[in-house]
């Protein structure tokens, strides 16, 4: 990631990304292009499987993840900014090469060869490796002090099995308060959402929900910046919490500090305004 | 007389369970299929503290590792916890064994529905076979098609109206499914290989 050159990543979206959280991903769009970044859409990607596949089957989610990464063309590196797709893609790889056998039956199975050597990254990861003199370099308007809790939610740093490999906590607050934000970082950060479990059991869902919400206006801060879509969503859907506090997605905040200019859409999109938030902070008119 | 009182009317009554009599083979069992070790826990109760859905759950995690140990397969295989676990891992972080609980609630939930347990937790089944019926329709989520049939499914077409008419109205769920173009390399997984032509 040097100079002005651009660098070729491939980019697996996921369904969330792809549909009902479409403002995160056209503002994850909208910050990597101008950080020099040419993510191209895995050709013809699947559903990771989500929780479903994993609770019910768990070979159904190897395989779903097998075929991701037998689309993932070698020779650049794979982003996923979805923390469950990423945990199941990284999975599926990790299996892979434990299981040089199973990946032979596979690759007999599909045809093609599954590169078992492709490099799975978070976005976080890309933005860690290029340092905050590109973020610095890139930025148009200061967050002027927003002051935010980095949500990172529950699968992003801690399935056991990918326990060993590379993970950055913490990465979201470095690269918001490089950007003039202002970190809050007592709040429930790492609590789950509630995952699917907002769907069939809502009632289990709101009073965890509002313990987050409530822990992030406790320690004073104005909103919650979610690495994860389903996150997002649970916290919007399913908060009774009042006063009402805006959850943006990373990528969104990310690209107002850098002059995305398009942020009407993203923001008409939120359940929860947080425009008149923004306003107050004069980053947008 | 009064120290009597408080305990429970349900837990006074319960009959005694003969350990001998149990199913000694599960917890082999379940070691197996979770690729984990039960026999290093101590019921520190780590788990059960930092869980936040205990609440939900009718046993707390450590007492499933200890009824998997003791050989109760059927109250195990019906118990409400293996389906309102979401496998956040708080529990296996926490563990000051390091053992992986998530993996543990995965083995229980696949034998409750090979062998035909009673689902204690329906509804989350549900929604976890509509999730599955649309990947293998269209290759991935659609979630308005998920949240209909799931509707239909458990019948209560009023719970959280308002929340799906919001996010209708916010145009969150996508009336037309996104689909993976090769679908039959995706119908294939749902089939077992040596059915296909």
């Amino acid at each position: 990631m040097r100079g002005g050159e651009l660098l070729d990543i491939s980019y697996f979206p996921g369904c969330s990304l792809a549909t009902s959280a479409k403002e995160s991903n056209i503002s994850l769009m909208e910050s990597s292009k101008i950080l020099g970044l040419n993510l191209i859409e895995l050709d013809d990607w699947n559903c990771c499987g989500s929780s479903s596949a994993s609770c019910l089957d768990k070979e159904l989610a190897f395989a779903l993840g097998v075929r991701n990464l037998s689309l993932a063309p070698p020779g650049r590196p794979l982003m996923a900014m979805c923390p469950r797709c990423l945990h199941h893609l990284r999975y599926a790889r990790l299996r892979l090469n434990q299981e040089p056998d199973n990946r032979r039956l596979l690759e007999r199975r599909w045809g093609r060869p599954i590169p078992a050597d492709v490099e799975i990254v978070h976005f976080l990861e890309v933005l860690a490796r290029m340092g905050p003199a590109r973020l610095q370099a890139g930025q148009v308007r200061s967050l002027n002090g927003l002051k935010f809790v980095p949500y990172y939610g529950c699968t992003l740093f801690r399935p056991p099995a990918l326990r060993r490999q590379k993970y950055f906590q913490g990465e979201m607050g470095n690269v918001l308060i490089a950007l003039g934000g202002q970190e809050i970082t007592k709040a429930l950060s790492h609590r789950c959402c509630g995952s699917f479990l907002s769907a069939a059991r809502a009632d289990v869902v709101t009073p965890l929900v509002n313990e987050i919400i409530e822990s992030a206006l406790a320690t004073g801060a104005e909103c919650l910046v979610t690495a994860c879509a389903m996150c997002q969503l649970n916290l919007e859907i399913r908060s009774t919490w009042e006063p009402k506090v805006p959850i943006f997605h990373f990528s969104e905040i990310l690209a107002l500090a850098l002059g995305a200019q398009d942020y009407e859409g993203w923001f008409d999109r939120h359940l929860v305004d947080p425009r008149p938030l923004l306003q107050a902070r004069g980053l947008i008119s | 007389m009064s120290a009597f009182a408080r305990v429970p009317a349900s837990r006074a009554f319960r009959p005694a369970i003969i350990i001998s009599e149990q199913d000694r083979h599960f917890v082999a069992e379940v070691q197996r299929l979770s690729g984990t070790n039960l026999s290093w826990c101590y019921h520190c109760r780590t788990c059960a503290n930092g869980c936040p859905f205990v609440r939900a759950m009718d046993y707390p995690p450590n007492s499933v590792i200890r009824m998997v140990q003791f050989g109760l397969r059927q109250e195990v295989l019906e118990c409400h916890t293996i389906w309102i676990c979401v496998a956040c891992h708080t529990c296996s972080v926490q563990c000051p064994m390091d053992i992986d609980i998530a993996a543990i609630m995965d083995a229980l939930r696949r034998l409750a529905l090979e062998e035909g347990a009673m689902i204690a937790e329906a509804n989350i089944l549900d929604f976890h076979r509509e999730v599955l019926h649309s990947i293998k329709n269209y290759g991935r989520a659609h979630k308005l098609g998920i949240m209909l049939r799931y509707k239909a499914r458990v019948r209560q077409w009023f719970a959280d109206l308002d929340v799906g008419l919001r996010m209708l109205a916010k145009r969150k769920l996508d009336l037309k499914a996104s689909r993976v173009k090769a679908m039959q390399e995706i119908t294939r997984l749902f089939i077992p290989h040596w059915k296909r032509k």
